[in-house]
Order: C-alpha cells, then sequence, then structure tokens
C-alpha cells in the first residue's frame, strides 16, 4: 500500500449506518481522511433500543461510540451542523454552519424520516413521531398530563411505539391502522388477530380498517375524526405511519431518485454519481427501501470493501423481524406469505393459548420457506437458521412449530449442529464459527463478553439467545470443538477460504494473504492454498512454484539424498510394450531405480534435479504424461481385468478404469485421491479400500465412496447400488467436487466422511438427492476442471523458461549437486542411509 | 540484515537477481559452499543460509518454502524433508531447539546478488 496522497471521505449522517461505516473503513485501511456530518446534536447511537430510553436507558448508554473514539481515529466530527447542499461539479458540501468541504468520494447515509400524512391539524401540540431522543424527550414531557395516547399505525414501529405509551404510565392506549391487519408486511391475517386479543391482554386497543380525515383541538391536540365522521378523543398522537428516505440532498444536487423516494443505488451501493454512495434507510435498492438495520450494515461494508478495492456486492437482504418488547412474541421470516401451491403450508393455531404459527415448505417438504410466529416464537432463530442455510427438513416437519413429542429427539437439532459459516448475528454479521472460537480461543464465557469481542448481539440483539445457547454448547462440549483456522497466517477454515476465493475471482496466493491473511505466509497455507486455487481453476502450479509443497514445486517425490521421482501415469494399470521399452530404456540412461508400486504403475528413482526435464521429454516424446505422484491429486484408479479376459467378470472394468482415470487425472484436491474398479464383487481390484470404489454387478455398478488405506484403512460405503456408467460419473463428479469444496487441508475422503454431520446418510442426500440444490453447480465444476487439464510436465519440456528451474546451482546450471550419492542394491542402486 | 556495520567483509558476487524466484530460494555455488538464496520479494528482502538442513545432513533448504512466524512476523525457511522451520535472520531453528543454520550477509546491487562469506 504506497499510496501517499489521503483521500477525503465525507459522510452526511451520524446515524447507525454512517458510524458503522466508519468503524468498517477504518478496519480495513487507515489510508482515508474521514469527515463526518451529522445532524442531530450528538454523536451516533443505538435507535434501534430507543425505547429502552423509557425504561431508564440514558443517551450515554446509547451511544454507539464515545465521542472521544472519533479523535482517537483522527475522523473529524461535526455535530449539529447538517449539510445544506452539495456541489457534485467541483466535489464540495455546504454545511449550514457555513463550512465548506471538499470531497473525494461522499457518502450520504441520512436515514429515513418518519412519514407524516398530511391531515388537516397534524401541526398541533401533542403530535408526535418516533425517531430520535429528542422526540421521545418531547414525548416524556407530554405524557407526563396525558392519560389517552394513540398510536397512528400498527407496524412493527407503531407496536413498539404504544407499548412506550403504556410504560410512559398512559392510561389508555390505542392503535390505529389503515389496513385490516396488524403489521402488514410481516404477518397475514390469522396471525394478526391473534396479535390483537393477545396485545388487548395487555391493556392496548386495536382498531383496523380505520381512516383518519382531521385532527381536532386548538393550539393543541384533542382527538381524531375518521372518515366515517366518528370522532375519538384523545391527548397525545404518535404517529407512525412508515418512513420516508431523507433524499432531499440527493434531489437538490440532482442525483437519481426513486418515484416514492429513495437515493438510487447499485450493487456497490453507488449513486448515479460514482463518487458518491448511499446507506442505509435513504438508499433505493432495486426498487426497495431496508428499514432494518442489518442490511445498512451489510450496506456500509460493502462501501468500504469497494473504497479498499474489495470486490463485495449488495444482493439484497433478508427481512424477517421478530418483534421486541412488546410482552407477545410476534416474528416472521422468510417469505411469510407464500401460498399454496407454491408451496406446503403447516399451521398450528391454538386460540386457547394464543398461540399461532405457520410454516411453508417447498412442495417436496425438504425445505423451509419461512413462516409466521406468534404467541410463541422461541423457534424463531432456528427456523430462521434453517431457511438461510437451506438445512434439510426433518421427516416430520410439523415438529419444527409443535416442539418434539413422545420423547423423541430430532435429529441434528440445536444450534450446535449448524454449520460454522451459518450467520447467528445478522446485524454485524457474525458466525457460529466466530463465536464458538471466541469461546475457545479466549474464554469468552458471557453475552457482555462476546458482544465485546465479537460485536454479536449488538444490533437488534435478536440473536442473544442463540449466542448463549452457542456458548452454552461450545462449553458443554469441553474443548473438543476447535476451530479449524488454516494456520495462524490465515483465520479461516479452507473451506471459508476456498468460498472467498471463488466469489471473489482471486487467481494468485498473494492477493488472497493481502485480502483475507496476515503476515507472509508460510508452509501450510500456501500450498493449502495453492491446492484451493488449483482445485478451482486448474491452472499451471508451477507459474506460482514458489507456494507449492516442495514435490509440488518440482513435479516429483523428494527423496533421501535430495533426488527425486519420476512416476509417469499408467491409467488403469494398463501399458503397451512399447512403452514398457521406452521406461526401461529411460532408467537406463539416466541411472535410475525402477519398481512396480503398489498403484499398479512404475516409479524411476533417483532422478537428479537437472535431469528431470529431459527424463519427461523422453517420456512425453513416448506419449506418457504426469502421474501425480507428487500432487495432493487423483493418483491411480486400479483395476482388474474384468469381462474381456475373467471368466467372472460381468463388464468391461480396465476400460472403465482407464476412462475414469483420464476424466480426473490432474485433479487437485485437499488430499490425494485413489480410485479402484472391479469387475465383480471377488473385488480383485480392493476398490472398497479407494477414495472411490467401483463393482461391477448384473445390472450395473455398485459406488463406493471414502475408503482408506494407509495407516488406519478404513473401508467403502456403499453411495448408490446398480446404477449405469453414465450416473456413475455424474455421481463421482459430484462427490469429487464436493469433497474438494468442502473438507479440510489433508484430511483423505476417509476422515471427511468420518467428521460430517449426519455421515454417509447426509452425503448420500447431497449426492444422489441434491438435498443441498448444488448439483449442477458441482458437475459444471467438475467439467470446467477437466476441460482445463493439461499435462503439467509436457508444458515444462516445452518451455525453456521453466525448465531452467530445474537446476541445482543456479550460477552453474550444468553442474549437479556433487553431494548426492547412491549404494548398489541388488542389481540396481538405493540412496545412501541417513 | 545487518550488513551496514560490516565493512569490511568481502562481497562476492553469486548470480543475478532475476535467478532467484520471487518469494522462494535457489542454490549457489561459492567455491564448494553451497548457499541457499532468498528472495523474500514480498517484504522487499533479501537473506542467504546455508543449504544443508542439519536435521539429516540433506542438501535441499534453498528447495524450501519461506514464510514468516509469529505477531513480529520473523522470516523464516521451512525444510522440505520434514519441515523444520528456521529463522532467515538469525538461523535459529524455531522447531527444534538443537538445530540451528548459519546466515550470510547478502546484498544486491544494479540486479546482481552479492553474498560475503566471511
Ligand atoms: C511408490 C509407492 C510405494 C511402492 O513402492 O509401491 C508409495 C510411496 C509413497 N507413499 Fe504411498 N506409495 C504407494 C502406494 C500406496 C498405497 C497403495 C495404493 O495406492 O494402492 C497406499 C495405501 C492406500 C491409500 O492411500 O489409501 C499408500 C499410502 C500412503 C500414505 C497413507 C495415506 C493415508 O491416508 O493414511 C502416505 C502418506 C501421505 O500421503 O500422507 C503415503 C505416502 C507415500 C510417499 C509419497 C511418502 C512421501 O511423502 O514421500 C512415498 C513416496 C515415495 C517416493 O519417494 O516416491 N502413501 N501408498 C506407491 C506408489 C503408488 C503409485 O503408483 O502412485
Ligand atoms: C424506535 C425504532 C425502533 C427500531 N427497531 C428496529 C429493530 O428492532 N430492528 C431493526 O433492524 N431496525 C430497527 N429500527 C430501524 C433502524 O433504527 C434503522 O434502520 C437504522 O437506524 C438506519 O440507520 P441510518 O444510519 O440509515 O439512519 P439513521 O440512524 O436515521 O441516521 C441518519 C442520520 O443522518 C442525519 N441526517 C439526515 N440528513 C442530514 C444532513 N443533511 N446532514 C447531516 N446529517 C443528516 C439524521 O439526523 C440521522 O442522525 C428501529 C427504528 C426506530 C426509530
Ligand atoms: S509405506 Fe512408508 S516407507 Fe513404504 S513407500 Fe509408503 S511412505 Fe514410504
Ligand atoms: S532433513 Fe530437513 S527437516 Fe529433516
Amino acid at each position: 500500500m504506497s499510496e501517499i496522497s489521503t483521500k477525503n471521505i465525507v459522510i452526511v449522517g451520524n446515524g447507525m449506518v454512517g458510524y458503522k461505516f466508519c468503524e468498517k473503513l477504518l478496519a480495513k485501511s487507515n489510508r482515508f481522511n474521514l469527515i463526518v456530518f451529522g445532524e442531530e446534536p450528538r454523536v451516533a447511537y443505538d435507535r434501534v433500543h430507543l425505547s429502552e430510553f423509557f425504561s431508564g436507558k440514558t443517551a450515554d448508554d446509547l451511544s454507539m461510540a464515545d465521542i472521544s473514539w472519533y479523535s482517537d481515529n483522527n475522523i473529524t466530527l461535526h455535530l449539529g451542523d447538517p449539510i445544506k447542499e452539495i456541489n457534485r461539479e467541483t466535489q464540495t458540501i455546504y454545511s449550514s454552519k457555513g463550512l465548506i468541504q471538499s470531497y473525494d468520494y461522499l457518502i450520504l447515509a441520512t436515514g429515513s424520516a418518519p412519514f407524516v400524512p398530511n391531515l388537516p391539524g397534524i401541526d398541533k401540540k401533542g403530535v408526535f413521531v418516533y425517531r430520535t431522543i429528542e422526540d421521545l424527550e418531547a414525548m416524556s414531557r407530554h405524557a407526563e398530563f396525558a392519560k389517552k395516547g394513540v398510536v397512528m399505525g400498527g407496524g412493527l414501529l407503531g407496536l413498539e411505539a404504544a407499548k412506550a405509551l403504556i410504560d410512559l404510565g398512559i392510561e389508555e392506549t390505542h392503535v390505529i391502522e389503515f389496513a385490516p391487519r396488524l403489521m402488514p408486511r410481516q404477518i397475514d391475517q390469522n396471525g394478526s388477530k391473534l396479535l390483537q386479543n393477545k396485545l388487548k391482554e395487555l391493556g392496548l386497543q386495536v382498531h383496523l380498517n380505520v381512516n383518519t380525515s382531521k385532527i381536532l383541538g386548538d393550539e393543541e391536540i384533542t382527538g381524531l375524526q375518521f372518515a366515517d365522521d366518528t370522532i375519538m378523543s384523545l391527548d397525545m398522537l404518535v404517529i407512525s405511519a412508515g418512513i420516508r428516505p431523507r433524499d432531499e440532498l440527493a434531489k437538490q444536487c440532482g442525483l437519481e431518485v426513486g418515484p416514492r423516494g429513495g437515493i438510487v443505488v447499485n450493487e456497490f451501493m453507488q449513486t448515479s454519481d460514482e463518487k458518491v454512495f448511499a446507506i442505509g434507510e435513504c438508499a433505493l435498492f432495486d426498487g426497495m427501501i431496508y428499514g432494518l438495520v442489518a442490511p445498512g450494515y451489510e450496506m456500509a461494508d460493502i462501501v468500504a470493501s469497494h473504497l479498499c478495492d474489495i470486490e463485495k456486492r449488495f444482493k439484497g437482504y433478508d427481512m424477517s423481524t421478530k418483534l421486541k418488547l412488546i410482552g407477545v412474541d410476534v416474528a416472521s421470516f422468510g417469505d411469510p406469505f407464500i401460498c399454496e401451491p407454491d408451496c406446503k403450508t403447516i399451521v398450528l393455531e391454538d386460540s386457547n393459548k394464543g398461540v399461532y404459527k405457520r410454516i411453508n415448505m417447498t412442495t417436496d417438504g425438504k425445505h423451509l420457506l419461512g413462516g409466521v410466529l406468534v404467541g410463541d416464537a422461541e423457534a424463531y432463530n432456528m427456523l430462521l437458521q434453517t431457511v438461510n442455510n437451506k438445512i434439510v427438513l426433518p421427516p416430520n416437519p410439523e415438529d419444527l412449530i409443535l416442539g418434539v413429542r413422545g420423547g423423541a429427539v430430532a435429529e441434528g437439532a440445536g444450534v450446535i449442529s449448524l454449520p460454522d459459516d451459518a450467520l447467528i448475528c445478522s446485524c454485524e454479521a457474525v458466525t457460529k464459527g466466530t463465536i464458538c472460537s471466541a469461546v475457545i480461543d479466549q474464554e469468552i464465557t458471557t453475552i457482555d463478553g462476546m458482544k465485546k469481542c465479537t460485536k454479536a448481539g449488538t444490533g437488534c440483539g435478536g440473536c442473544v439467545p442463540m449466542v448463549k445457547d452457542l456458548i452454552n454448547g461450545t462449553l458443554k462440549e469441553n474443548g473438543k470443538y476447535v476451530k479449524n483456522v488454516i494456520c495462524e497466517h490465515f483465520n479461516f477454515s479452507r473451506q471459508e477460504l476456498l468460498d472467498l476465493i471463488k466469489i471473489n475471482n482471486i487467481k494468485n496466493y498473494d492477493e488472497v494473504l493481502d485480502t483475507f491473511g496476515k503476515g507472509d505466509g508460510c508452509e501450510v497455507c500456501k500450498p493449502a492454498v495453492a491446492s484451493i486455487l488449483a482445485s478451482l481453476w486448474n491452472d499451471l502450479i508451477l507459474k506460482q512454484a514458489t507456494i507449492q509443497d516442495s514435490n509440488d514445486r518440482f513435479l516429483a517425490n523428494i527423496q533421501k539424498g535430495g533426488t527425486y521421482s519420476v512416476v509417469p501415469r499408467i491409467a488403469g494399470g494398463e501399458i503397451t510394450p512399447e512403452k514398457l521399452i521406452v521406461i526401461g530404456e529411460v532408467a537406463k540412461e539416466f541411472g535410475l531405480y525402477t519398481k512396480i508400486t503398489g498403484g499398479q504403475r512404475i516409479d524411476m528413482f533417483g532422478a537428479h534435479l537437472n535431469d528431470l526435464p529431459l527424463i519427461w521429454k523422453r517420456l512425453t516424446d513416448a506419449g506418457f504424461e504426469s502421474g501425480h505422484a507428487y500432487g495432493k491429486s487423483l493418483r491411480t484408479v486400479k483395476s482388474c481385468v474384468g469381462s474381456t479376459w475373467c471368466r467372472f467378470g460381468l463388464h468391461d472394468s480396465v476400460s472403465f478404469a482407464i476412462e475414469i482415470e483420464n476424466r480426473y487425472k490432474g485433479l487437485r484436491s485437499p488430499h490425494k485421491l485413489k480410485g479402484g474398479v472391479s469387475g465383480c464383487i471377488r473385488e480383485c481390484a480392493e476398490a472398497q479400500s479407494k477414495d472411490f470404489g467401483i463393482i461391477a454387478t448384473e445390472k450395473g455398478w455398485n459406488l463406493y465412496v471414502c475408503g482408506n488405506g494407509g495407516s488406519k484403512p478404513q473401508h467403502a460405503q456403499l453411495l448408490a447400488a446398480d446404477i449405469d456408467s453414465a450416473t456413475c460419473i455424474k455421481y463421482l463428479d459430484r462427490f469429487l467436487m464436493f469433497y474438494i469444496k468442502t473438507a479440510d487441508p489433508l484430511t483423505r475422503t476417509a476422515t471427511w466422511l468420518n467428521k460430517m454431520e449426519g455421515g454417509m446418510s447426509y452425503l448420500k442426500n447431497v449426492v444422489v438427492n441434491d438435498s443441498l440444490n448444488v448439483a449442477e453447480e458441482l458437475e459444471a465444476e467438475m467439467e470446467l476442471l477437466i476441460k482445463n487439464y493439461k499435462c503439467e510436465w509436457l508444458e515444462v519440456v516445452e518451455n525453456d523458461e521453466m525448465k531452467k528451474k530445474f537446476s541445482h546451482f543456479v550460477n552453474a546450471p550444468e553442474v549437479k549437486d556433487p553431494t548426492v550419492s547412491f549404494e548398489p542394491l541388488r542389481d540396481q542402486v538405493m540412496a545412501t542411509q541417513w | 540484515m545487518n550488513q551496514d556495520v560490516m565493512t569490511a567483509c568481502e562481497w562476492v558476487m553469486v548470480c543475478d537477481a532475476t535467478d532467484i524466484p520471487e518469494n522462494g530460494g535457489a542454490c549457489v555455488k561459492v567455491e564448494d559452499v553451497q548457499i541457499a538464496v532468498f528472495n523474500f520479494a514480498r517484504r522487499n528482502e533479501w537473506y542467504a543460509t546455508q543449504n544443508l538442513c542439519p536435521h539429516k545432513q540433506q542438501m535441499v533448504l534453498s528447495r524450501g518454502m519461506i514464510g514468516s512466524a509469529g505477531d513480529n512476523c520473523e522470516p523464516k525457511v521451512a525444510c522440505p524433508f520434514h519441515k523444520n522451520t528456521f529463522s532467515l535472520q538469525t538461523g535459529k531453528c524455531l522447531s527444534n531447539d538443537e538445530l540451528e543454520i548459519k546466515v550470510y550477509p547478502i546484498k544486491v546491487e544494479n540486479g546482481k546478488v552479492y553474498v560475503s562469506l566471511e
């Protein structure tokens, strides 16, 4: 980062999102000059928990950061000084107090204002909105003398305001709503009915289908007149009829705004002027204003990333919500309104207990789409996770809302069973993995500690119960759980890192390190990233030779004494006499020890580094390709002779083994991969001890996966029976790609399966039933890798620059390492022992 | 790399800077001595050590991966054989107290790499 000139970033609005933007940008870079203008007289505060002002929290308690935070971080802060004009041509802004400030980038985080309908008498004393601390202060002064209060608007905020009126000691509180139901954006008709009854118990009268026409009173409000000319008397009115984005500045300077308001932004939150961004409730993305804090924070992160050249796009945001404070549980998640026949719906209605629950599932019953909970929203967090993580539903999905009956224990239930990358706190984008590792690595065991450490639960607070469960669950597992980060340079698991690299389309190690890691890397993360890059793009690995493990760097296995072994591919173990002769001649000429390997091919040992390109020239000329004996990649697909000669053979196992070996040759993976194909159940190819094994049956093939030889042998398990060759290859594509994308570094398929939640039945679901809906993607990714395959050795042999790297002394390329020595062994040689 | 203070040492030109791969190493021959030269391009630093890994007496350190260890980012090289790691600054083995390697002063001028065997 050699940037010398610091750029001015001016932020208009010091609300929740404006503040979060500063915080996010500082975390990524300190090369910008931040200048903030806020209209309100105080530093940014937590508007989401504004109502807690009435239960004793002070403005200080609510503030997002101390005022000293700004100066500590070199942020220039102007409070109580709204911007009144923007000149985009000169890139300057003008404040109400007369300050003039130029900008390189301008961030509009002006939030929204309550929508106040244009009713006669709306400006009378005693009419309030509910947005700022000042609004609340004014309300509580007025409430001292008020007996009857009304809230206009039965949405999320309106109900919260109504609760506030009760807390303020107002004797009689009413909610009036224009629509035929409460929380019209969140819950359905039945849910609303139940909620209405519940609210009554709390002393809240609800009136639906009410259309206000006039506000009565002289100077001070005394009542409302409705469209049907009925009148309701009252002492104070709180208007909560929706929000209007504050786009007045944007309009003034000619930025594009939506027909119903809101500053139009693209997926980088850029307005129609690329130097000007809009985030939070003032931004209109894809025709939508996001009136919640979590999407606002995401937008802040998008812009901060963008300014630091990290590509991240806003893709819309989940609008699931849970009502807080009111004393009745209400929640909606995912798509609450979708109806049959587009989905399958289960409804539980218990008017006796005051509980209404509805869940919407895909028509095949496998996945949850959304739902509504009234009266008991305990399951909210789990259900939301089930939607967001596309978790496969249990066989009796009604258990999700009924609770488990008859003492049966739901399989895999509970937060602890969620994947590591499950988003727990969506306001602050904190994953399960982050929370669990804070428990283990930093011994954080309290909610407060967790908030400080990870920020989880500091937004809307909806995830706090889940965070608690995670802390307890992790403690219960008692240190058994360890976040498997790659090494000290990357705080990610291999799977997380692979996803990040893929999403961001990164192709080289240094960029990966700069973007997601720290320090200068090491012998653990370099080959791990090299393997990920190869698995994703299948580019020639020698282009980044120095991040490859020693064997991959020289495309050969290093042996005792510093010489190398040479293993050409002999697919399926089948080789012509001509090729056998070439191997013999090459070995003779370069003095190599030869041996038939356990993988049905021939290994030549004892090659000098300098000789490798010469040896491979001879081999590639004869039609051999690299056998990848050095790589974490496909080794061999062992075959038995099968139906071509064997009297028991059911199908041609040699041809199928060759086809499969050639299909996956060069495929880089978390660990090496081996396969086998046997022509009948006598299993001469030992297919069941391989990562994938195929055994001929009368009707087709049986496909077994996740076997292992090695120090802890394990038999492969049946994935699919009696399938035809095409299906077998399709399942193999999916299986291998799924493994490549999700396994930890240096984890063979057997270990990977052993660690997998749900084990073989889960794997079968993913590969055969496509339960994650990723099959097509996996197949396409595999197709790409196969298409990009090239023999690495052929590329080296044809490239003089690369050949040069195969010398022991760079300043004396013709000299071989004089310390290499051999000893005689039978009729050949072996390495001198250490 | 405090070669500034070692004004008296005798520099030997060993190779072109471009002979050594970025963020990796290669071996050079100075008389009969094998020296591993590392081009830590990411940090804009150069290091030279003995090529012999003291663990099993293998002439391979130049083929190892380089990187950093710890919060102070100590530069290091890992032997390809058993992944013992050595500080490029001090030669101390970071994974085994009993091992140590020799480090040599090194400088790059006008695209040429110089080491001092003193
Ligand atoms: C050459 C060969 C032995 C032989 O002479 O037959 C061999 C040699 C090595 N094996 Fe092997 N294995 C060989 C077949 C096997 C087999 C048998 C098979 O493939 O059918 C197995 C058991 C089956 C399995 O993998 O499940 C086998 C299980 C291992 C393991 C243990 C893997 C595990 O999951 O536990 C290692 C260690 C590792 O990979 O981390 C290993 C590692 C090695 C290494 C690469 C050790 C190393 O890192 O240097 C050896 C390289 C020697 C060299 O200098 O080239 N080799 N190795 C065989 C080469 C087969 C080939 O043509 O590619
Ligand atoms: C009572 C209440 C409860 C809520 N509960 C929830 C909840 O449970 N969950 C949830 O997700 N969301 C909730 N919200 C919504 C949430 O608070 C907002 O989504 C969030 O505050 C939006 O942040 P923002 O920065 O975009 O806007 P704001 O926080 O409104 O900040 C915008 C700031 O910009 C200032 N400004 C405007 N124009 C100018 C100008 N020209 N010059 C300088 N400054 C200017 C404004 O004065 C304001 O300070 C609640 C909101 C309220 C009011
Ligand atoms: S079994 Fe051990 S000694 Fe034999 S080849 Fe495999 S790794 Fe080497
Ligand atoms: S020979 Fe270097 S670590 Fe063993």
